[in-house]
């Protein structure tokens, strides 16, 4: 997971609580405005977790360096255990400590990473709320990630934005167009999730296409940030407005937010 | 792929070319040869497509598709003549991933109105259809080398394997490649003269590499080498080269290229001569 954090942003907030983790990435306007909110469960990971946190709700904060991170998480994929802790040696740090086990002997040595960790200020907080999601026009699952992100690399190179648009009938289309190639991709089959909220029966016509233009590169950072393939993938779209990707792995759950450009 | 026939058939009347193909990539690849410019120019008539890319006036490459390579070839007027942007179509082509996975074919169906119109693409794969309009321009009129055979006066036939390693690792740092030809040794000679000294690679007459060698005379001629370097695309993807050279040093490189179906094609590379030679020779 924190690779796939550290393909996306340079640096991310670790949000923690008692029973979550999550990666936030919140990019300001000034850089395309694009957000993630990666939620882990607690309990999967760790077999031990112990917490205090300042505020009554019992969470941090923190600003780290997500190369950091997964650099030395790399070295732990062979670990028998890893334990993470906040400490403050001089300066607050994430102490990521791992017991490896050599195959040779039977003895076992323990590499230690500190990274530097910023915490995040109480009156700062509230810049990093789970994002509210607006209530999306249509709700699509994806294609196979891979085909998508062959398809968008190639539209990259002609051009620099791409609309998606989808119904409710189970298509999806990406489309590129410049004065010299007009480019369509289509998606069909793909199936809608049923609606969340029954209260608003919506008459949609369900052949409508919803659509919203969107920086191709946005997209493709990340198509090319998964690694594994997720259990579900969907994609939201609020016309014209933005567009909403949900990835659910078994443990993780990751949303990607790309705000709409203008047409 | 019924839905793309379904879709054509009650237009293919306005097109004046129809070809369809099960495997793009026996099409792309050919393509992807020749491309060394942003711009080629097509030409279509009943035994198939010939795309021409052109650079400086002096170095002209042509790609044949013959219309057996297609599993349709429909053409309603001949010739038909465009102009394209190379790159773009080739981005079109290979939209579902340069290297398919196994098993995996990538569609074709390619239509075109006529003069004006764009080149209409229809690519499928898994059900999943991709559909590109990509504007043609206004035909330019391409050089005519006039490479006749009674003009030839060396033709050498060699397996690609035999040239591709010299090509790979000519000096750059050199402008020219000099071509020597003779009935005697050296036979066949390329020479690179580069900042680090000058090299030279000899075929001789009777090595397994070479198929066939006539030459009644020594013929010594430069061509830029950066002119020549992209026809090592064609060169990586062919199984055997004829070289020829006409009285005016007029050089021409024909590749085959055999295609995943067994089909054979060809590539044209044709060169002129870097005008001054240097007196001084040794």
């Amino acid at each position: 997971v924190s690779n796939m954090i550290a393909k996306l942003a340079k640096t991310c907030t670790l949000r923690i609580s008692p029973d979550k983790l999550n990666f936030i990435l919140c990019d300001r306007l000034a850089s395309g405005g694009v957000s993630t909110w990666c939620e882990l469960e607690q309990e999967n990971f760790f077999s031990e977790f112990q917490m205090e946190g300042v505020s009554a709700e019992n969470v941090i904060y923190l600003e780290l360096t997500s190369e950091n991170l997964s650099r030395a998480l790399k070295t732990a994929q062979n670990a028998r255990t890893l334990k993470i802790k906040l400490t403050n040696k001089h300066f607050p740090c994430l102490t990521v400590s791992v017991e490896l086990q050599l195959s040779v002997s039977s003895s076992s040595r323990i590499v230690t990473h500190d990274i530097p960790v910023k915490i995040v200020a109480r009156k700062l907080w509230k810049d990093l709320q789970e994002p509210s999601v607006p209530e999306a026009d249509v709700s699509i699952y994806l294609p196979a990630l891979k085909t998508m992100k062959s398809v968008v690399e190639k539209m990259r190179n002609i051009s620099n934005n791409l609309v998606i648009e989808a119904n409710l009938k189970g298509e999806l289309n990406l489309k590129i167009e410049t004065e010299l190639v007009c480019v369509t991709t289509h998606f069909k089959d793909l199936g809608n999730p049923p609606l969340a909220s029954d209260d608003a029966p919506r008459d949609r016509d369900p052949a409508a296409m919803a659509e919203v233009r969107v920086d191709i590169r946005k997209l493709l950072q990340f198509l090319s940030g998964q690694q594994v393939n997720p259990t579900k993938a969907l994609c939201h779209i609020v016309a014209g407005r933005m567009v909403h990707l949900d990835l659910l792995h078994e443990d993780v759950s990751l949303q990607y937010f790309i705000p709409a450009l203008s047409p | 792929m019924p839905l793309l026939t379904q879709r054509i058939q009650d237009e293919s009347d306005q097109y004046c070319l129809v070809a369809s193909l099960d495997n793009v990539r026996n099409f792309s690849t050919i393509l992807k040869a020749i491309h060394f410019q942003d711009h080629a120019t097509c030409f279509v008539t009943k035994n198939g497509v010939k795309v021409t890319v052109e650079n400086a006036k002096c170095v002209q490459a042509n790609a044949f598709i013959k219309a057996g390579v297609f599993q349709e070839f429909l053409v309603r007027e001949e010739p038909i003549i465009f102009r394209i942007n190379l790159t773009v179509l080739l981005d079109c082509l290979s939209i579902f991933g340069s290297n398919p996975m196994p098993g995996t074919l990538t569609a074709l169906r390619m239509c075109y109105q006529g003069y004006g119109h764009p080149l209409m693409l229809f690519l499928e794969e898994g059900g999943v259809v991709t559909v590109c309009k990509i504007n043609t321009q206004e035909p330019k009129e391409t050089l005519d080398f006039d490479f006749c055979n009674t003009n030839v006066t060396s033709k050498i036939i060699l397996l690609s394997e035999g040239l591709r390693e010299a090509f790979s690792e000519l000096d750059m740092t050199s402008e020219i490649l000099q071509i020597t030809i003779s009935p005697d040794t050296p036979y066949f000679r390329l020479s690179t003269f580069g900042n680090a000294g000058s090299s030279h690679l000899d075929y001789p007459k009777d090595c397994d590499l070479m198929e066939a060698f006539h030459c009644n005379q020594t013929q010594v001629n430069r061509y830029k080498i950066s002119l020549l370097k992209p026809s090592t695309k064609a060169l990586v993807l062919s199984c055997k080269v004829s070289i020829r050279t006409d009285d005016r040093g007029f050089l021409s490189l024909q590749y085959m290229i055999k295609n995943e179906d067994g089909h054979v094609n060809f590539v044209d590379y044709y060169c002129c001569p870097d005008e001054d030679i240097p007196q001084a020779e040794s």
